[in-house]
């Protein structure tokens, strides 16, 4: 008599084999695609295409906005999940509802409404570039429309959990003497950090990957404000596939270390809610 | 003995009705997406044998937009009223290279209007275009040119009149990045050539083009997003720019802009061609040949002149001249001496200004790289 395995609920190889096959589709053969063109190169070509003291000035200027924006999120996105979730106000579904649009926005609009916004004649430009403060065609408008465009990201991964929470456990730490920030520190960050994190990564994720909005704010100027998507764009306009690709495949490589950096830290945020 | 192992379950029953109800869902699912899927194709061969229209596509770059919408629709008429043949033409807009790479990489595109010649040519480098294509039309596949002209702000305040103001310190250039627009070329092109064609060194020329890149705020990524930011955004002193353009600009800025028009400028040429390999397969050879032949006739040229691009009919030039006003225009391959046509010429202008590591990069290393050359 022979025994099988079986689940619960029924599909999971099913499931397993669409997932894997979308995955493959989808992700995994575009970025295969990449690689193998750039392998074309030899050595020394892929390193003066990929790591040229331009290149190098792109990917740094790439994952320190982008860095800077999910920082900003965080923080931002933490407040706005807060006040959502533990208050009353008026026009708060609107407000929720809100949340959203960065993601549904095309990213040039973006761009474009924050350079006519920030350039020295816009209406917020007029004000801020007599006090010395440029945004548009900076480093800071850069900046500025990443945290745009990955604002959803915290607050929708944060709220849920918040949600979730047990005011008792605060009142409980509050009764036993707590101050608030020992409160906000022991008792509710632990559950909020895998959340937090996880907010960051695709906040972090989506300003690497930024190309629409931030064409149009920054002033493209190489080792200055020039992203690494642009330098892609530019070497694809002169015919240069294979740089091109050998480019996107170290901004692959980047952003893999980094993510899977994120999501180990994410890991060892688990045990703390516990 | 597969009932067995099911037991280990407890519901065997249940189970398996569901999984022959998921089973059956399943195959609802496949009969309807086949059904659909075989309406559609038939539908679509239906409304395809429906109609003996020739349809075209003509890829071109961002600029022409409204010059081709004019032509197109007296070719449609055109074609109706003599040879009695039902045409309808499509139209794809996008940067020259951004359109050279998408016929490339199978674009069915049946003529292509491009910015550049090196574009038109890399559509030929794949073997989409014939050899030759460039005699295969009048005038060198040119039905019309243009010339690089500035655009300044009202009064000109800067007092911008030739090349040579543009790198004095305090005044603002306007242009696209060149790696990545036609327009972007075409001026970095005039901008050298303004030096050395009128007696100065190589040497010169480059310090120009240094002194001038080191004025320009903002490296837009195309053409338009170029005249945005200077007309929209208020950004820079002056804005280099296709001549038909530079009326579009003006006209759209009510008075806050005028031209200037340097006394030495480019020949900036726009090639056409018809795209052979896929006018064959699809056999609208003839009809799109037709078509770019169209733009040499007196009614087009008069579009063409309308739309500020400069008419090569001799004729039509003789007829509208008065409209545009005197600029010397120089031919490009002057700036590459020595080399024998087109294909040459602009592989020496790539090797020297526009690849990587050439004399664009090395203004912006020595601008902002700290020096380090790459």
């Amino acid at each position: 008599m022979k025994t099988i395995m079986r689940r619960v609920l029924p599909g999971f190889g099913l499931s397993l084999g669409i997932s894997v096959t979308y995955l493959s589709l989808l992700v995994l053969i575009p970025l295969a695609a990449c690689v193998v063109k750039s392998l074309d190169l030899s050595w020394e070509e892929f390193t003066r295409a990929a790591w040229s003291p331009r290149a190098r000035a792109a990917y740094w200027l790439t994952f320190e906005c982008a860095f800077i924006a999910a920082v900003i999120n965080l923080a931002l996105g933490l407040v706005v999940a807060w006040s959502l979730v533990r208050y009353r106000f008026p026009l708060k579904t609107l407000i929720d509802a809100l949340v959203d649009v960065p993601l549904a926005l095309p990213t040039a609009v973006t761009g474009l409404v924050y350079a006519s916004l920030y350039v020295k004649d816009g209406w917020l430009g007029h004000f801020l570039t007599p006090m010395g403060v440029e945004v548009a065609y900076t480093k800071l408008g850069i900046v500025l429309v990443l945290v745009f465009t990955g604002f959803p990201f915290v607050v929708r991964s944060v709220q849920p959990v918040l949600a979730e929470l047990d005011a008792d456990e605060e009142e409980a730490s509050a009764v036993m003497g707590a101050s608030r920030w020992v409160t906000f520190r022991h008792v509710i960050l632990p559950h909020l950090l895998p959340p937090l994190l996880s907010g960051f990564t695709l906040a972090f994720a989506r300003g690497v990957g930024e190309y629409g909005s931030v064409v149009f704010i920054s002033s493209n100027m190489p080792f200055k404000t020039e992203i690494a998507a642009v330098l892609i764009v530019s070497r694809l306009e002169e015919f240069a596939y294979r740089e091109a690709a050998a480019v996107a495949v170290v901004m692959l490589g980047f952003s893999f270390v980094l993510l899977a950096l994120i999501s180990v830290l994410e890991r060892w945020s688990q045990p703390h809610v516990k | 003995m597969d009932e067995s192992g099911v037991s280990t379950m407890g519901h065997p029953c249940h189970n398996r009705y569901h999984g022959l109800m998921f089973q059956r869902l399943l195959l609802i699912f496949v009969g309807i997406y086949l059904a659909g899927a075989t309406g559609w194709v038939l539908w679509s061969a239906r409304v395809r044998e429906k109609g003996t229209t020739v349809n075209l596509l003509n890829a071109a770059c961002d600029p022409t937009r409204e010059l081709w919408r004019e032509i197109n629709t007296r070719f449609v008429e055109h074609m109706e009223r003599e040879r009695g043949e039902s045409i309808a033409i499509r139209q794809s807009h996008g940067g020259s290279s951004s359109q050279a790479r998408a016929i490339v990489d199978g674009l069915d595109a049946d003529v292509a209007t491009l910015a550049l010649w090196s574009d038109t040519n890399a559509i030929h480098k794949a073997g989409l275009i014939e050899d030759g294509w460039e005699n295969h039309l009048p005038n060198r596949s040119l039905p019309f040119v243009s010339t690089i002209v500035f655009v300044v702000r009202k009064g000109n305040p800067k007092g911008i009149k030739d090349w040579a103001d543009l790198a004095r310190p305090g005044v603002q250039v306007i242009t696209p990045n060149p790696k990545t627009s036609g327009n972007g070329k075409w001026s970095l092109l005039a901008a050298y050539g303004s030096v050395v064609l009128q007696g100065g060194s190589d040497a010169e020329g480059q310090e120009y083009l240094y002194k001038l890149f080191a004025g320009v705020p903002v490296l837009d990524t195309s053409a338009r997003a170029a005249t945005m930011t200077f007309s929209q955004k208020k950004i820079g002193d002056v804005h280099l720019t296709w001549e038909n353009e530079a009326y579009l600009e003006v006209e759209e800025a009510k008075g806050a802009l005028e031209i200037v028009r340097p006394p030495i400028s480019v020949v900036a040429e726009p090639h056409v061609a018809v795209v052979t390999a896929n006018a064959k397969r699809k056999g609208t050879f003839a009809a799109a040949e037709a078509y770019m032949r169209f733009a040499y006739t007196r009614e087009a040229q008069d579009i063409i002149a309308r739309h500020h691009y400069r008419p090569t009919d001799p004729e039509a030039w003789e007829k509208h001249k008065e409209t545009f006003g005197a600029v010397e225009m120089f031919d490009v391959a002057r700036l590459a001496p020595g080399k024998k046509g087109p294909a040459e010429v602009w592989a020496e202008l790539n090797r020297r200004f526009f690849s990587d590591g050439a004399l664009f990069d090395s203004i912006y290393t020595r601008l902002h790289g700290g020096g380090k050359a790459p």
